[in-house]
């Protein structure tokens, strides 16, 4: 073929062979990748590209492969985000051999990628996956015809239960052992628009014995779905899954975090303290409130956020979460939003960080950061404990009560509000259609679900870490700078004073300031920052009736309002620069979040104060 | 006949899906046909979301997907018939 030569040039031979995953999204791809590479993959960084994603190198019988499995896409010369990923890295990055992932029982469009691959004529290999779905549907294959007509070795595996898998990764090893050059498709984009494959050549591809069940097929996922997405008892269902998963996630997963803070704890008192005892008072002061409380308190998260991803997995391998977007789409889309943020949104009432990075299952990225900007808008279990202690000071009576369910309500409202805005001026308009999956509903398995939060939670933390050491180290010379200095006298104190012209409008006092500044880290901290500000002890009844001589309710109401809806803490700020690789936009988020805190809480309090004192 | 009218337990034959030939449009395209909507082929409406929008649509007989009425207007249709006659 010459058209086909036209699409991709030649290298000189790749030193260590490098064999790409491509494939449709829900096809399985990536546990194939982790059978392939015997869950050994890591992330990686590659220059110029936007996304990162996992790599592996693998040895057998003395020779090394690279295997890179790169984002699920629908076509080659697609517009969205991932699909330029992988424009970019097959037009930037020479590679030998690629296999493409193809779900068997939907092979009637997803014959797609191979036709074009074949068009291309670049060394692949196809691997279709769902042998178990394929036979529960009855479709049928004829592999050896379907081999030919494609040029190409095909090879029916299940990923996920393992049939088929090692003979297709010793025809893989087999395959790139027998290819002598290094490929780049450095005209891939244009190739491929100019030589779109036409409905007869996916219809010659199709008749090439391959036979498709009825368009009648009644499945089990119908039949769930009969209930699940009726038009009136569908929604009811998903909020009260939705209020169950909560519950759950409330009840086992919350706890967990004390284990964690228990053994930080034990661990600053038995050994860090004891072993640091020969430094200077100053300099080991810095170790265990600075850097250590920084990594200590990124710890805490991690019993969290690892069971937040594991019921978002299992959430979305079941297939429930597509359906989620389906129920939620028509009330959602009037924010702009996808209907799977408004599960990560609720998720974000529990805990803003694993929400926002479920953001993930977000496929279009302006949709995505339209989310990741509201999510820190959701009254997190944290920021609970600050509004707890400062109604009950406030407002001892019921209404204390009213008004925490007032700043759920305001969450909520404000967060849809913003999305609001921001989609009305258009910077976060989609380039995707709004077209899902709706996969059949699929049992998780524990392996794949393990597997996946394993290495969240450890490139969760080493991600991150840096971020949280310097942070605390920062705040720590705020708080204990100039020298022997306390409360206002502070460097953490001037700045309260400094802003005061910004935060007296609002009835925030210079040490609240404080205390909202040092919230920046964590809203644990804040509790213990008003106590250190007024020195009396965190949680004292001491402190109660000062604070409650101190402020009156619309100050305190103001104080909890601006806590609500400013950054929530270092760890969140961290998150978002980490799923979003992007310095601008993390730091566009913080100044939303703070102006937003500003305006309302200067809105509520001003309006207060004209209403009903005067 | 356009997608967007195809009412639930019917299903219908692809005309095409048209594009205005921007960007967009042509993204808008390319995604449908990813999903297996093309010349030829059968889609069949399973069922409306809360509030009319969007569907859930049959495309073939093993892909199944949510797409909005907005979306479901770029589809041209024939050969519409009633499920549940047959």
């Amino acid at each position: 073929m010459i058209t086909a030569e036209a699409g991709k040039t030649t290298q000189s031979k790749n030193e260590l062979p490098r064999i790409v995953f491509i494939g449709q999204p829900n096809t399985g791809k990536s546990t194939f990748f982790n059978r392939v590479t015997n869950a050994t993959a890591g992330v990686a960084n590659w220059p110029g590209l936007t996304v990162d994603f996992m790599q592996a190198k693998v040895e057998r019988d003395g020779k090394t492969i690279e295997f890179v499995d790169l984002p699920g896409i629908y076509d080659l010369d697609g517009f969205t985000e991932d699909e330029k990923v992988v424009q970019d890295f097959l037009e930037n990055y020479s590679f030998d051999l690629i296999v493409c992932v193809v779900n068997a029982s939907q092979i009637d469009r997803q014959i797609l990628l191979p036709l074009q691959l074949k068009k291309l004529g670049i060394p692949s290999l196809v691997a279709l996956n769902m042998a178990d779905e394929v036979k529960r549907f009855g479709v049928k294959i004829n592999t050896q015809k379907l081999s030919q007509f494609l040029e190409m070795p095909v090879f029916t595996i299940s990923a996920k239960y393992g049939a088929g898998c090692s003979l297709a990764i010793d025809g893989i090893w087999k395959t790139v052992n027998d290819i002598t050059d290094s490929y780049k498709v450095s005209e891939l984009v244009s190739f491929c628009r100019e030589n779109k494959i036409t409905d007869e050549e996916i219809q010659e591809s199709l008749d090439q014995g391959i036979e498709m069940p009825p368009e009648n097929l009644v499945t089990f996922t119908n039949r769930m779905d009969a209930v699940l997405l009726h038009p009136i008892f569908g929604l009811p269902i998903f909020f009260l899954t939705m209020l169950a998963l909560f519950l759950f996630i409330w009840n086992v997963g919350m706890p967990a975090q004390d284990p964690v803070g228990d053994f930080t704890d034990w661990l600053q008192a038995t050994v860090l303290e004891p072993g640091l005892s020969f430094l200077p008072d100053i300099v080991k002061d810095f170790v265990i409130n600075g850097p250590y409380t920084g990594f200590a308190s990124l710890l805490g998260f991690v019993p969290l956020v690892a069971f937040f991803f594991v019921v978002m997995t299992a959430l979305e391998d079941s297939g429930y979460l597509s359906r989620a977007a389906y129920l939620m789409d028509n009330i959602m889309r009037k924010a702009g939003l996808d209907g799977r943020g408004f599960v990560m949104q609720l998720f974000g009432f529990g805990c803003n960080v694993p929400a926002i990075m479920g953001t993930r299952t977000i496929r279009s990225r302006s949709q995505r950061l339209l989310s990741i900007l509201v999510i820190p808008f959701a009254l997190c279990s944290a920021r609970l404990q600050v509004f707890v202690f400062f109604l009950g000071i406030i407002l001892p009576s019921y209404l204390g009560a009213v008004a925490l369910w007032l700043l759920y309500i305001i969450s909520f409202v404000v967060a849809f509000v913003m999305a609001a805005i921001f989609n009305a001026s258009g910077q976060f308009k989609s380039k995707d259609p709004f077209v899902i999956e709706l996969p059949p509903y699929r049992t998780p398995t524990f392996k794949q679900v393990a597997l996946n939060v394993w290495s969240e939670m450890r490139t969760f933390v080493q991600k991150l870490s840096i971020f949280m050491i310097i942070g605390t180290t920062i705040t720590w010379f705020l708080t204990n700078y100039p020298g022997g200095s306390e409360g206002l006298n502070t460097y953490a104190g001037q700045i309260g004073t400094f802003f005061q012209p910004l935060m007296a409008p609002l009835g925030v006092n210079p040490l609240l300031t404080v205390s909202l500044i040092i919230g920046f880290v964590a809203k644990e901290v804040q509790l213990a920052a008003v106590a250190t500000m007024y020195g009396l002890g965190e949680g004292s009844d001491a402190l109660k009736t000062t604070l409650g001589g101190a402020i009156n309710f619309q100050q305190g109401f103001s104080y909890c309002l601006f806590s609500l809806l400013y950054v929530p803490c270092l760890t969140t700020v961290a998150t978002i620069w980490g799923e979003t690789k992007s310095a601008r936009f993390t730091l566009f988020s913080v100044a939303v979040s703070m102006i937003v805190a500003w305006v309302v809480a200067f809105g509520f309090y001003q309006s207060y104060n004209l209403i009903f004192t005067s | 006949m356009n997608l967007s009218d195809l009412a639930v337990h019917h299903s219908a034959t692809v005309v095409g899906v048209s594009s205005d030939g921007s960007d967009l449009s042509n993204s808008f395209k390319d995604r449908l046909e990813a999903m297996g909507i093309r010349k030829g082929r059968t889609v069949q409406v399973m069922r409306k979301a809360p509030g009319g929008d969007p569907y859930e649509v049959r495309v073939g007989s093993t892909t199944e997907i949510a797409i909005r009425k907005s979306e479901a207007a770029l589809v041209e249709i024939k050969d519409v018939s009633d499920l549940k006659k047959i």
